[in-house]
C-alpha cells in the first residue's frame, strides 16, 4: 500500500485531500442534513445548470465558489477549520413551472464576512460565481442576515420616523418631482422648475441621476439656484421643503465637497446614484448621519441585473443591501407607472425596505424571515409615469410611507408646473382623508378625485389630461408562487 | 398666505364632522390624540403649546372633539392642530397631524438673505406675526 506521510491512503482525510479534482459536492459544499444556524448568513439562488449537470452539484459549486473553494483540491485547506468556512448548499428544489431551474439554498458561517461591509459581503456572494461555466444562468433571489450581522451596520442615516419628524409631515405619502428636461437647463431655469413645483404643493423636487456638473450647468450654480428656490417656497408655504441635490461625482473627494456645500446652504437632503458603488454609498451614509442629512439613493443601473428572472440579482436583495448600507430613500417601483413592476413583487420590495420584521412571504418573493433588529426603515420612492388620476391605486398598493414622484405629471400639467403640483397634493390629501373616513378608495377612487376637483381646477385639468393613461404591459420579474404556498426555509 | 403644514391643509377647512371621523380613525388604531396650539407657525417650531397631555385614556371621538372645541374657544385666533401618537415599537412617533383652526389673517413669512462670500447666501425665515409679543400676534 502506498504511503502518504505517515498514514495510509485508505485514511478518509488523506483520501479527501489527495491532489486532483473532486466534485464540489464531494468536497463538502453539499450537505442535505445541514440545519442552518441562527447566526448563518443565508442565500437563495435560482440556478439553471448546463445540460447534464446535476442540480445538487451545481448548487454545491455555487456554495463553493462563493466561499472557500477553487477548482481543485488544495492541501492548505487542512491548515484551517475548513469545514466551518465552507458554505453549505442544504436544499435544492425545482422552480414551480420553470423546467431546468432550481432554487438552491446556501448557508454561510458568519465569520466569512467582515462586519459592517457591504463590499465584503457582496464580494463573496456575487463576486465570482455568476460567470461559472457549469451554469447557464444564475440569479440571487433573496438573503437572510442574522441579527448579529445586522447589528454591525448603522443602517439608514435618518430613517423614516426621523425623516418625518424633521420634515414635520405625517399621515400621508410625501410628494416629489424630478426636474425635466433632465439635461440642458441652465441653473436659473432649473431653479424655476424647483420653485414652481415646491410652492405649488410638493414636498420635494429632485435632480435626475445624470445631473452632475455639465457644461450647461455646473454643480455650484445648480445648488445655489435650487436652494434659493427651496427657501422661497418654504417662505410662501410655511412648510419644510427639500430638493435632492445629486452629489454623485468622479471621486469621494468631489462628493464630500458637494455634500458639504449642500449642507452649508441649508439643504435637508442630498442624493447619490447606485452606480457610485457600495463602498461610496456607505461612506456617504456615514457622512449623512454625521451631518443630519437625509440621503436619497437613485437606483441608476439596477435594471441591467435585476430585471431578467433567470440571471442577475433580484432587486429585493439590492434593497436589503441598501438598508444595511444606510440610505434613507430608494426607488423601488410604482406598480402602475411606466417602469417594470409586478404588484406582489414590488410590495415585497417595499416590505423589505420599511418593515421592522419580514415573515416568509413567497407570494411577494420573500423566501426568508428577516429580523431587522431595530435598524431604521428606508422610504421607498415611486417614480416613473404616475399621475394624479392613479392616486387611489398608489395609496392602496404602496401605503403612507413612500415618496410619490410625479415628474411629467407635475411639469407637463396644462396650466403650468405650480398647478400640476397643486393637483397632485389635493388629490393625495383628498384620498387620504377619504380612506381614513372608511371609504373604499379602490372602488370609489375616481369619484373621490372628481369630488375634490370641484374645489380645485388644476386637479380637474389633470384628470382631463391624464385620467385614462395606463401602462399595461406584462412584467418580467414576477413571483414564482401563487397564493397559499407552504413556507420554505 | 395659507400655512400648509399638516396632513390636510390643501383641502377646504375641515368641518367638525370631518375632524371627528379622522379622530375616530386614530382611536380605532389605538393612537393617542392630542391638541396643540401656537402663535409661532415657523416650520421648525416643533413644540407648539400642548393643550393638555395626549389623551391616552380617552377613547371617545366626541370627548376629544369637546377638547378641540374648548381649545378653539380659549384661543379663537391661533393655529390649532390635532396629533395622533402611535406607541408601537419601531414607530413611537406621530402618525397623523392636521390643522383644525387657524387665525383669520395669516400674514406669512419674510425670507431673509444674508449674502456671504462668492454667491453664497444664508437664508432664514421669519413670521411677520412673531414680531409682536406672544398673546398679541394674531
Amino acid at each position: 500500500m502506498k504511503r502518504i506521510g505517515n498514514r495510509t491512503a485508505s485514511d478518509p482525510a488523506a483520501e479527501r485531500y489527495r491532489a486532483g479534482v473532486l466534485k464540489y459536492a464531494q468536497m463538502g459544499y453539499w450537505d442535505s442534513g445541514y440545519r442552518p444556524k441562527d447566526t448563518d448568513v443565508l442565500a437563495m439562488f435560482r440556478i439553471t445548470p448546463q445540460e447534464g449537470v446535476d442540480a445538487n452539484e451545481a448548487a454545491a459549486a455555487v456554495a463553493g465558489e462563493s466561499s472557500t473553494a477553487t477548482w481543485t483540491v488544495v492541501w492548505t485547506d487542512r491548515l484551517t477549520a475548513c469545514d466551518r468556512y465552507r458554505a453549505k448548499a442544504y436544499k435544492v428544489e425545482p422552480v414551480p413551472g420553470a423546467p431546468g431551474q432550481y432554487f438552491a439554498y446556501i448557508a454561510y458561517d458568519l465569520d466569512l464576512f467582515e462586519p459592517g461591509s457591504v463590499a465584503n459581503l457582496t464580494a463573496s456572494i456575487i463576486g465570482n460565481v455568476f460567470g461559472f461555466k457549469p451554469l447557464k444562468a444564475l440569479r440571487l433571489e433573496d438573503m437572510r442576515f442574522p441579527v448579529a450581522y445586522v447589528k454591525t451596520f448603522a443602517g439608514p442615516a435618518t430613517g423614516i420616523i426621523v425623516e418625518r419628524e424633521r420634515l414635520d409631515k405625517f399621515g400621508r405619502p410625501l410628494l416629489g418631482a424630478t426636474v425635466k428636461p433632465k439635461l440642458g437647463l441652465s441653473g436659473k431655469n432649473y431653479g424655476r422648475v424647483v420653485y414652481e413645483a415646491l410652492q405649488g404643493g410638493l414636498d420635494f423636487t429632485k435632480d435626475d441621476e445624470n445631473i452632475n456638473s455639465q457644461p450647461f450647468m455646473h454643480w455650484r450654480d445648480r445648488f445655489l439656484n435650487c436652494m434659493e428656490a427651496v427657501n422661497r417656497a418654504q417662505a410662501v408655504s410655511g412648510e419644510v421643503k427639500g430638493h435632492y441635490l445629486n452629489v454623485t461625482a468622479a471621486t469621494m473627494e468631489d462628493m464630500y465637497e458637494r455634500a458639504a456645500f449642500a449642507r452649508d446652504l441649508g439643504s435637508v437632503i442630498v442624493m447619490i446614484d447606485l452606480v457610485i458603488g457600495y463602498t461610496a454609498i456607505q461612506s456617504m451614509a456615514r457622512w449623512a448621519r454625521k451631518n443630519d442629512m437625509i440621503l436619497h439613493l437613485h437606483r441608476a443601473g439596477h435594471g441591467t441585473y435585476t430585471r431578467q428572472k433567470n440571471h442577475g440579482v433580484s432587486f429585493r436583495v439590492i434593497a436589503k443591501w441598501m438598508r444595511l448600507a444606510g440610505v434613507d430613500h430608494l426607488h423601488a417601483g410604482t406598480i402602475v407607472g411606466k417602469l417594470e413592476g409586478d404588484p406582489n413583487t414590488v410590495q415585497g420590495f417595499y416590505n423589505v425596505l420599511r418593515e421592522p420584521h419580514n415573515p416568509v412571504d413567497l407570494q411577494r418573493g420573500i423566501f426568508f424571515e428577516q429580523d431587522w433588529a431595530g435598524l431604521g426603515g428606508i422610504m421607498p420612492v415611486a417614480s416613473g409615469g404616475i399621475h394624479a388620476g392613479q392616486m387611489h391605486q398608489l395609496l392602496t398598493y404602496l401605503g403612507d410611507d413612500t415618496v410619490l414622484q410625479f415628474g411629467g405629471g407635475t411639469i407637463g400639467h396644462p396650466m403650468g408646473i405650480s398647478a400640476g403640483a397643486t393637483a397632485n397634493r389635493v388629490a393625495l390629501e383628498a384620498m387620504v382623508l377619504a380612506r381614513n373616513e372608511g371609504r373604499d378608495i379602490w372602488r370609489e377612487g375616481p369619484a373621490i378625485l372628481s369630488e375634490a376637483a370641484r374645489h380645485c381646477t388644476p386637479l380637474r385639468a389633470a384628470l382631463d389630461t391624464w385620467g385614462e393613461v395606463t401602462f399595461d404591459y406584462a412584467s418580467t420579474d414576477t413571483p414564482d408562487f401563487v397564493p397559499t404556498p407552504t413556507a420554505a426555509a | 398666505m395659507r400655512l400648509t403644514q399638516g396632513t390636510f391643509s390643501f383641502l377646504p377647512d375641515l368641518t367638525d364632522a370631518q375632524i371627528s371621523s379622522q379622530i375616530e380613525y386614530c382611536l380605532q388604531r389605538g393612537w393617542a390624540v392630542s391638541v396643540e396650539h401656537t402663535e409661532d407657525p415657523h416650520p421648525r417650531n416643533t413644540y407648539w403649546e400642548m393643550y393638555g397631555n395626549p389623551m391616552f385614556d380617552l377613547k371617545d371621538a366626541a370627548g376629544i372633539m369637546r377638547e378641540v372645541d374648548e381649545c378653539r374657544r380659549t384661543f379663537p385666533n391661533r393655529y390649532i392642530k390635532v396629533n395622533a401618537f402611535d406607541s408601537t415599537r419601531g414607530i413611537e412617533s406621530l402618525r397623523l397631524s392636521f390643522i383644525v383652526a387657524r387665525p383669520q389673517e395669516e400674514p406669512g413669512f419674510e425670507l431673509l438673505r444674508e449674502e456671504g462670500p462668492g454667491r453664497e447666501v444664508r437664508y432664514s425665515m421669519r413670521s411677520y406675526a412673531t414680531r409682536r409679543p406672544e398673546g398679541h400676534r394674531y
